[in-house]
Formats: structure tokens, C-alpha cells, sequence
């Protein structure tokens, strides 16, 4: 599946705001196997005093700028054609949650693939103990690390409802689940906290979704801005699978990668605010079409 | 070793200790460190405790007052956290120093040189190749769950080729006599300063014992550190700086006191700024590299973009100029990962699996529960085990709500075993090990307290250099095994005792040592934003005393708050916010605050000064009757705070600091002053409102002396508005201004000449022409608004 991608965020401070630093992680990702950046390209406005791209530890690409005056408003725009292949079906062959645990004692890496790092608490997704023993009730009947994660997914959707205006970017895990309402970052920080309740290591993927449903199909959850969806390591064989609890599905030929790490804190697409006295505005739009090869 | 006192018999010195002796009672199946198993006093103490024995009646108690009086007078303090909430408290010195015999301090050190050299090996693998996961030496879990492992790290090389540069161990003595190590202090080991503080209280309490003694010097240490740290800048005039997290740190004492001992600048995350990949410090002649930045700072809150994002006291951008390799840390961000408890599981066999051999000073046994062999074991020997958070990087002794200790919780439930299987890997066990004890003085008698020390290791050209001594942490009861500091323990001097006199040398005496040149440094805009305050403080406390004392000798005399002068005198003080003399102790307390956040450019006697002053305000000003007993005590205030304005004024060394103190006062003072004298000059003033404005600006000899008449409108603008010659008026204080404004850098491209100075020089100038007919009362709220605008100006320039 091949799309054109375009993104325009876009910050205005009421009073100037002061030199300020950001890393922004808003451009395609280039993934062998999985989907193919054909073109991009990042513009930054105004221009910034430092611009230095770089890798992360997740190997994520990131671009570092920096501002040495102050500014009033900021814009940053991507536009970007992506190849998206098709998954591949995920047949379930994952363990069971003791086998997991055995096979992840046999994993001894700690490159940024490893799954060790999705199974501990990290600086947006706490160990949560209500919503760690709402995940073993629902999943009760399950045996494979992957059908847990399926059903979870599949509970987290249909225990939430989607709205935008229930909570902010910064609104904490237990509070959005005990609201039982957010957006795509919520549910999936929760699908998170349920699956590493459960020993089941688990990230934070976020990217772009097509913007309208092929014909006949109901348009997607969170097509409006960037996405988030969850990413879960099911054993040595089966290893990471990708779904997406907003929309009730697994990832795949709808969904385009920008980064994945541990939660929102890896992956924020514009991380580090300004220093400014003052209210800012965010307008953000994303745009995610289907181009058909001539 | 013949000539010691051996197993013959008691030697006659012993009798004369038998006083002080009688209760010293070394408990069965703990190692004392003065007496071995038999009752005898150990080779090492033999000579100190001779000469304890031997000082004149009372010496003893008045020793330990010098002891304490130093760190009194020296402003020593560490910020207890507890019930009352950061509260500074007095550094709590146990008088008598722990000894030990050179010969075993060298087997120490040999051991903490290699478990340093270790730690650094392991520090290069877990931020490098990661050979140990992958190896099997160590679960990845110990670094996929570690919160001080810090990912955007990995793969940073420092600049220097060295993580670690200064480190700490807590040792301890078991029953056996030998020493372990407690825990490893990686991140940003605090205590050297202390240690160096607890030396010097040490030999202000003994000092003709110390003398005697043998006791190796610790200057040398630090010399040798501090050259080290000078070493690792770029070669290009940059600067080393010490990081503190600022005043309300636990340690913030120490930083300020290292950074005044070493030469060193002191700055807070917010002094600096990354540029292009270059660390700078945002000082009064504009930015300054720094290539050295000695962290006293945990490493999350160090880069609020990339790790802890609440953190307020941090920089954006440090780790992009740690990836850019312009500053050397010391030590490099993310090495309290080496802290954790579960680690001390594995350090045994990181070191055969690395090294080839055993440690020679292990640590405590350490059970990681990630395990099964290991859960079964800790769950067999539970009763002589502590289980805490895997994770950890508390002190040894210094435990969670979660912790048990043989078996049992705080509260005396015993732990369900299953419990170890549910948590596992979140959790690490300890052999329970029992302390040596020490001497500590209690109602002049020596008691046993056990003890665990802290011993500093730092990194120079030619190796690790171990400080000879560092400090003990001594319990008050010899029950508990609890020597944390900050839960009522004390802190001792450790005495490495040689065969021969330490020749020595001491940092304080340059001279002696080798002098090296100390960095030349601009002054850091927060330090003089500091300094200006602290001015103007002062100086605003000062003259809102003056005027209460003038409504409280009216109303002294009259007796009458209703009179049209003390109505409107009163309705003065109002628009000041200060009704009460209880007012005026939070101009003080905002001085404080200001001289607090820059305790490494500010004398002791200063503060003291200033603590004093504040301390005899709150116990007199609740208590105040209106009127005499009023006037009497704003005297006694005014006669303090010209206390400490002499000592700052006499004293301080003429550098930039001073020049924004005095200017912060001079500002102050031609604000408070023109405003006076609008009030009290103008039509509407009451009868003897000239007066007032001449008591408030401190000038009625000279309003004597220069006027034959009594105090009018004129003679008052004359004198306090318009007199070169007077320095309370607003002239002089512009020109004083103007000096000190003319002294200070100007780094900006452009003008020469700063807005701050040029408006300055206008308002001199316009004031040295004028006579006092010139002044009506719209002229004289002009001069007064122009006065407070001045401020904004100086911050412009050099105050962000």
C-alpha cells in the first residue's frame, strides 16, 4: 500500500517564548520488511539556531533543534511517501505466560530490541494493580501470551470510549482508566500496563493512520492526528506482534510507523516545551492518503 | 611490637583510664575497634587514650565544646528531612576520632582500588558492548529494571575515556575482624567536604593530641583531585564546575564548602546553557564554556528533554553535549546504576568472570531473588536476612517501608515465603552483619557504638587516590545496627595513625603546596542576581526599622496614636507592608534566602551576622509594646544590621560579587529614599514630617550641622535628595551606582556603554545641576519612579 503523508503541527505563544530545545520524532520510520519511506522531508519554521539528526536508543531516527532567540510561534511540517507492506498473518504460536517468563530468562541481550525493557515500569506506564487484576479477569480462559494480548486489546476498546476531550497529554494511566475514556495514547498505555501486569512485555508505537477507510469500511479512530497503538513481544517464535486497541484490530497495512519505545515519554512527536510565561495554542493536522501507482 | 602494653598485666595509664573505661563493655560476637576479645586496648589506640587519660580535669568537656563551636562558627549544617520539613540542622560531630593502624588502611585501600577499577569495567560494559548480559554474568533484567540505567547513555563514550572519578564505599568491620564493603556510592558520592569539615572540628578539639599522633594529612587527597579535575578540561581556558541541585539540597553545605576550598565555580542547572554541543555558564560578562562539570546532582534530573521531565533543576540539552563530547562529568551521567542493591549479587562473579580472581574487600552477601536457586536459599535463611527493593540504591542500613529484616516486617509480622516467589526479581536479600563498635563520649565516659565508614576514592593521572581517613558514621546505641546519619546517628574523624609524623600540607596554606593559579571566572548571573538582592534587602529591612522606630518614639513621647504625624506616619509604614515590627523579619528572611543560594561567595561571618540578627528579631518583635519598649528594641535591630553591614562592607574582597551587593543597596537606598521624601516633603504632609524624612534617612547630625534652621522642605531635599557629600541621598547613591556600573564587564556587541549605566548617569547628572526649587512634588514621584525602573535596566544587562 503506498500514501502520501503530511503533518502540520504548529505552536503560537502568547508571549514570546524564550530559547528553547526540542526532539521531535514526527518523520516515517524505514523499517526493512515492513514498510519502505520512498520520500521525505521535515521543515521547520522559523529556522532553527541547531539542527542535528540523530538515533535513539531504540534506534529511532530523531532530529534535535535548538532556538537561541526567542519565538513566537513554531510550525513543523512532514510530508512523506510511504510503502506499507502487508504483515504477515500472526498465527499463534506464542507460550504460555510460563513459558514466556522461562524463554525471557533465556534472552540474554540488552540491545534495544531485547524485550526486557517493555516489562518494567517506565516513566509514563507505573505498575497499576487495579488495572493489572481488571486485565486477569477479562483474559481468564486464555492460555497463549498472544491470545491474552488479543483479548486485552479487544477489552480495552470496548471498555473505553473514545474522547478527546477527557483527558490531556499528561493525564496519568490509572486516571484514564478509571475514567474508562481517552484517545489512542490512553488506550494504549493502558493495554500496556494490563499486558506487563501480566508478564507480558510491552510498548508504545506511534505513527500515522490512513485518513479515510477503504470503500465500504467505517473511517478509523485518530486518523486526525498521529496515532498510537500497542506493540507486544508473544515469545522467541512468535516475537513482537503490533494491535491496535482504539480500533479494535491488529496493525497493519493501515497503520505507518514513526517510533516505538516504552511509552509516550520515548516517543513524544515534539518533546521539550518552551519556556514561556504565557498560554500556548497547538493546532496539529495530519493527512494520510492512499495513492494508487499509475 | 614490644614496647606496647601487652597481656602482662594493666600498665599504670590504665589505671588512671579505668574512669573513663568503667562502662566500656564490647558486646559478645561484635568486633570492638579499641579493645581485642581479651580486654585489651588495641596497639593503635594505646597512645591516644594515654593522652586522653592524661588531659587536665574539665579539658575533656570543653574539648568537645571546641569541636562543636567550630562547626558552629564555620556554618557547618546538613537539611535533616523529617517531621519538620528541611530543617538545617547542626553537623552532629561524635568528638572522638576512630583510629586504625596504617598497615591495615593500606590493605583497605588495595581493595577499594581494585573494586573501583572493577566498577569502572563495569560501568564500560553496560554502557558499551553489554558483554556481561550477553555472557550470562548478569540478568538483563538488573539493567532493564534499573531506574538509574539510563538508555540515552548507552553508547556515550566520556570525553576523558573514564566513567567513574570519584566514588565512595561504605565499609564495616564483621565479627571475624574483617572488613566489608556495605555499599558502593557511584552516582555522586557526597561526604568529602564533611569529612574534611569533621578533620578540621577534630583538631580544633584535640589539637595537641592530634599533634602527637601521627595522623596521616587529607590535604594531599584533595590537591591531587582537584589538579585531576583541572586536567580534564579542554585545554582552551574553560572552566570545572561543581553542579549542586542548590540550597535545598541535604548536601548543599558541602557543595558550596568544596567549591570555595577547591577554586571551584558553583552552579545550578538553570546558570547554564548548551550551545552548539558547548556547555556555557550564563555569567555576568555574558556566556563561559565549561568542560568539566563535577555532578553533585542525581543523574535523572540532569536533562529535563530526555530524562526526568519535571525536573526544575536541570538543563535542556546536557546530554546532547555529552553526546557531542565537550564536557567531561564527573561522574559520567548514569553510573548510579552501580548502586543498586541486587548488583552486590553479582560483583563476585563479574570479578572472577573479568579480573580472573576473587574480590579482596567483598561485599556483603547479596541474594538477587530473580533466581530460584537464590529464592530457595533466602527463603531457608530467612532469619538472618534483610529482603528490600532489588532495585535500591538506599544505603545499607537505610531501608523502605517494604523492607524485613530476619524475616519480619517493621511492624513484627513474619513474611509469607510465597510472597519471595511473587515478587522475585523486585526483590534482594543481605546477611544481617553485625558492626565493630567504636568509642563514642557519652557523660564522660567511653561507650561502644558500632560504626560503618565512609572512604573516598578519587581518579588522577596516576591511579585511584584513596582520602586517608573519611568519616564514621557512629550509632547512638549500641543496640541498634542503625548508623544512618539522618536518623540521629553521629560522625567521627577517622585518624590513619603512621609510624611517623604526616609532614603534610593544607590547602588553606597555598603557599606550602605548589600553589597552582586558581581559574579566573566571571561571576554567574544567578550569584550576582543573589548578591544584588541580598543588597537590597538588607538594606529595605534596615530602613523600614528606622521608621518604626521614628512612629514609636512619637508615640513614646505623645502617647497618642491620633495625632495628624503618626496618623499619616502610620499610614506610611501601611503602604510599606509593614504595620509591625514583625514585618520588617521578612526582609531579613528574603536576605537570607538571597545569601543562602550563594553560601561559597559569602563569609561565614556574614551569615552569621545575618542569622543572629534574625534570631533576636523573631524573639523580641511578637513580644513588642507600642512605643518605648518599641523604639528601644528597632535600636537594638538597627545596631545589628549595622553589625552586618560593616562586616560585609569592611570585609568583602572588592571583586565583581561586591560591586552588585553594594549596588543592589545604593538602589535600594535612593528608592526608599526618594519616596520618603515624596511623602514627607510634600504639600499635604502633616507639621513635622521633615523630621521623619530626616530620622528615616539617618541624617540628623549632619541636617544639624549643615543648617543653622530647623527642618524644612528645603533644607530636607538639600540635604537627602541633592548632597554629594551626604551618603544617604539619592546623588550619592547614583554615584556610587555609576562606579560600580563602570567596573562591571560589558559583553554586549554594540554600545559600550550599558542602558542601566547611561540612565544612571543622566539621573546624576540631572540631580548634581538641580537645586531643591526645582523640585515639586510631580518631580520628586519622577525621580522616584526613574529610581525603581533602574532595576529592569541591570537585569537587562547582566542579570539573565
Amino acid at each position: 500500500m503506498l500514501y502520501d503523508i503530511s503533518l502540520k503541527i504548529a505552536y503560537d505563544y502568547d508571549s514570546s517564548a524564550d530559547a528553547g530545545r526540542h526532539i521531535l520524532r514526527i518523520v516515517p520510520a524505514d523499517l526493512p520488511g515492513e514498510q519502505r519511506v520512498i520520500a521525505s522531508s521535515l521543515t521547520i519554521h522559523p529556522t532553527p539556531s541547531e539542527r542535528v539528526t540523530r538515533r535513539d536508543f531504540f534506534d529511532n531516527a530523531c532530529v534535535d533543534i535548538a532556538y537561541d532567540d526567542p519565538v513566537s510561534e513554531t510550525e513543523f511540517r512532514v510530508t512523506a511517501r510511504v510503502e506499507r507492506h502487508d504483515a504477515p498473518p500472526a498465527l499463534d504460536v506464542s507460550p504460555d505466560l510460563p513459558s514466556l517468563a522461562n524463554e525471557l530468562t533465556q534472552h540474554a541481550s540488552i540491545g534495544p530490541a531485547a524485550p526486557h525493557h517493555f516489562l518494567f515500569p517506565s516513566e509514563r506506564v507505573a505498575y497499576h494493580p487495579e488495572i493489572v487484576a481488571w486485565a486477569r479477569e477479562v483474559s481468564a480462559g486464555c492460555f497463549t501470551a498472544f491470545s491474552i494480548t488479543r483479548t486485552i486489546c479487544d477489552a480495552v476498546h470496548d471498555g473505553l470510549t473514545f474522547d478527546p476531550e477527557a483527558t490531556m497529554v499528561d493525564t496519568p494511566v490509572d486516571e484514564a482508566f478509571r475514567l474508562k475514556r481517552g484517545v489512542c495514547q490512553d488506550f494504549t498505555h493502558i493495554t500496556i500496563a494490563a499486558l506487563r501486569g501480566l508478564g507480558i512485555p510491552a510498548g508504545y508505537v506511534s505513527g500515522y493512520l490512513r485518513t479515510l477507510p477503504p470503500e465500504g469500511e467505517e473511517k478509523l479512530e485518530g486518523a486526525d492526528a498521529m496515532h498510537a497503538w500497542v506493540r507486544a513481544w508473544c515469545g522467541a517464535d512468535m516475537g513482537w506482534v503490533e494491535l491496535d486497541p482504539t480500533n479494535r484490530m491488529l496493525a497493519g497495512l493501515d497503520h505507518v510507523v514513526v517510533a516505538r519505545g516504552r511509552d509516550y515519554f520515548d516517543l513524544a512527536p515534539v518533546k521539550g516545551a518552551l519556556r514561556t510565561a504565557g498560554a500556548q495554542t497547538t493546532t496539529q493536522s495530519v493527512d494520510v492518503k492512499e495513492v494508487h501507482p499509475t | 611490637m614490644s614496647d606496647m602494653p601487652g597481656r602482662s598485666g594493666p600498665p599504670d595509664w590504665m589505671a588512671r583510664a579505668a574512669r573513663l573505661l568503667r562502662d566500656y563493655k564490647p558486646l559478645a560476637g561484635v568486633a570492638d575497634e579499641l579493645m581485642d576479645t581479651e580486654g585489651n586496648v588495641r596497639p593503635v589506640w594505646i597512645n591516644f587514650l594515654q593522652d586522653l587519660t592524661a588531659l587536665p580535669k574539665d579539658e575533656l568537656t570543653l574539648a568537645t565544646s571546641r569541636g562543636d563551636q567550630y562547626l558552629r562558627d564555620a556554618g557547618v549544617f546538613f537539611r535533616h528531612y523529617g517531621p519538620e520539613d528541611g530543617a538545617e540542622r547542626d553537623w552532629p560531630l561524635s568528638h572522638l576520632p576512630l583510629l586504625i593502624d596504617i598497615e591495615e588502611w593500606h590493605q583497605i585501600a588495595i581493595g577499594l582500588i581494585e573494586r573501583a577499577d572493577l566498577l569502572e569495567r563495569v560501568m564500560a560494559d553496560i554502557y558499551g558492548p553489554g558483554t556481561l548480559v550477553r555472557d550470562g554474568v548478569i540478568p538483563p533484567d538488573l539493567l532493564a529494571g534499573n531506574p538509574e540505567w539510563l538508555r540515552p547513555m548507552v553508547g556515550v563514550r566520556p570525553r576523558s575515556g573514564s566513567f567513574l572519578h570519584h566514588v565512595a564505599f561504605d565499609i564495616g568491620r564483621g565479627p571475624d575482624g574483617n572488613w566489608w564493603v556495605l555499599c558502593d556510592r557511584t552516582q555522586a558520592p557526597s561526604g568529602a567536604g564533611f569529612a574534611l569539615e569533621t578533620r578540621m572540628a577534630t583538631a580544633r578539639a584535640f589539637p595537641d593530641i592530634m599533634s602527637r599522633s601521627n595522623v596521616v594529612r587529607i590535604a594531599r587527597f584533595f590537591r591531587l583531585f582537584r589538579d585531576a579535575m583541572l586536567d580534564l578540561r579542554n585545554g582552551d581556558g574553560s572552566r570545572v564546575a561543581i553542579l549542586t541541585p542548590g540550597p535545598m539540597n541535604d548536601t548543599y553545605f558541602e557543595h558550596a564548602y568544596i567549591a570555595r576550598y577547591l577554586g571551584f565555580l558553583l552552579v545550578q542547572g538553570e546558570d547554564l546553557v548548551v550551545h552548539n554541543g558547548d556547555l556555557m555558564v550564563h555569567t555576568v560578562s555574558g556566556p563561559q564554556p565549561v568542560s568539566v562539570l563535577w555532578r553533585r546532582l542525581d543523574s535523572n534530573w540532569i536533562d529535563p528533554l530526555e530524562l526526568r521531565e519535571s525536573s526544575q533543576i536541570g538543563t535542556p540539552g546536557m546530554l546532547g553535549a555529552l553526546r557531542a563530547g565537550s564536557v567531561n562529568m564527573v561522574n559520567a551521567v548514569g553510573s548510579g546504576a552501580l548502586e543498586i542493591r541486587a548488583l552486590m549479587a553479582f560483583l563476585p562473579r563479574i570479578a572472577e568472570h573479568l579480573t580472573g580472581k576473587p574480590l579482596a574487600l567483598p561485599n556483603i552477601a547479596t541474594w538477587w531473588c530473580g533466581g530460584a536457586a537464590a529464592r530457595d536459599y533466602v527463603k531457608a535463611n530467612l532469619d538472618r536476612m534483610t529482603l528490600d527493593r532489588a532495585m535500591s540504591t538506599g544505603l545499607p542500613f537505610d531501608h523502605g517501608e517494604e523492607v524485613t529484616i530476619a524475616g519480619r516486617t517493621p511492624e513484627g509480622e513474619p513474611i509469607d515465603p510465597s510472597r519471595i516467589d511473587t515478587l522475585a526479581g523486585s526483590l534482594a536479600a543481605q546477611e544481617i552483619v553485625s558492626l565493630s563498635t567504636t568509642p563514642a563520649l557519652e557523660n564522660g565516659r567511653l561507650v561502644p557504638r558500632p560504626m560503618s565508614l565512609r572512604v573516598f576514592l578519587a581518579r588522577t593521572p596516576d591511579g585511584w587516590q584513596v582520602m586517608p581517613g573519611g568519616f564514621a558514621r557512629v550509632g547512638n546505641s549500641s543496640e541498634s545496627a542503625n548508623v544512618a546519619m539522618q536518623k540521629g546517628g553521629a560522625v567521627s574523624d577517622v585518624w590513619i595513625v603512621g609510624r611517623e609524623k604526616d609532614a603534610g600540607e593544607t590547602l588553606l596554606k597555598p603557599a606550602e603546596t605548589g600553589f597552582r593559579r586558581r581559574q579566573t571566572v566571571s561571576l554567574p548571573s544567578r550569584a550576582a542576581d543573589n548578591l544584588f538582592w541580598l543588597g537590597r534587602y538588607t538594606e529595605r529591612a534596615e530602613h523600614k526599622i528606622r521608621l518604626l522606630r521614628a512612629y514609636h518614639l512619637r508615640l513614646a513621647e505623645t502617647g497618642r496614636p491620633d495625632l495628624p504625624l503618626n496618623e499619616y506616619l502610620a499610614d506610611y509604614l501601611e503602604t510599606l507592608g509593614c504595620e509591625t515590627p514583625m514585618a520588617t523579619t521578612e526582609d531579613v528572611r528574603a536576605a537570607l534566602r538571597s545569601a543562602g543560594s550563594i553560601r561559597d561567595r559569602f563569609s561565614v561571618d556574614g551569615w552569621n551576622a545575618l542569622t543572629d540578627l534574625l534570631r533576636t528579631m523573631e524573639r523580641l518583635a511578637p513580644k513588642l509594646r507600642p512605643g518605648d519598649d518599641a523604639a528601644r528594641a528597632m535600636s537594638v535591630f538597627l545596631r545589628k544590621i549595622s553589625g552586618f553591614s560593616g562586616l560585609v562592607h569592611e570585609n568583602m574582597y572588592r571583586f565583581t560579587g561586591w560591586r552588585f551587593l553594594s549596588i543592589g543597596r545604593a538602589m535600594e537606598r535612593a528608592w526608599a529614599t526618594s519616596n520618603v521624601l515624596c511623602a514627607f516633603t510634600s504639600e499635604a504632609a502633616p507639621e513635622g514630617s521633615s523630621d521623619i524624612a530626616i530620622e528615616a534617612g539617618d541624617s540628623i547630625m549632619s541636617h544639624r550641622r549643615r543648617f543653622a534652621v530647623g527642618a524644612g522642605r528645603e533644607t530636607v531635599l538639600d540635604l537627602l535628595l541633592l548632597d554629594a557629600l551626604n551618603p544617604r541621598s539619592v546623588l550619592h547613591q547614583l554615584t556610587m551606582m555609576h562606579e560600580h556600573l563602570r567596573y562591571l564587564p560589558v559583553h554586549h556587541e554594540g554600545p559600550r556603554m550599558t542602558p542601566v549605566l547611561r540612565q544612571v548617569m543622566r539621573m546624576e547628572t540631572d540631580l548634581a545641576v538641580a537645586t531643591a526649587d526645582d523640585f515639586d512634588d510631580a518631580r520628586l514621584s519622577e525621580v522616584a519612579g526613574e529610581t525603581a525602573a533602574l532595576t529592569g535596566l541591570l537585569a537587562q544587562s547582566y542579570l539573565r
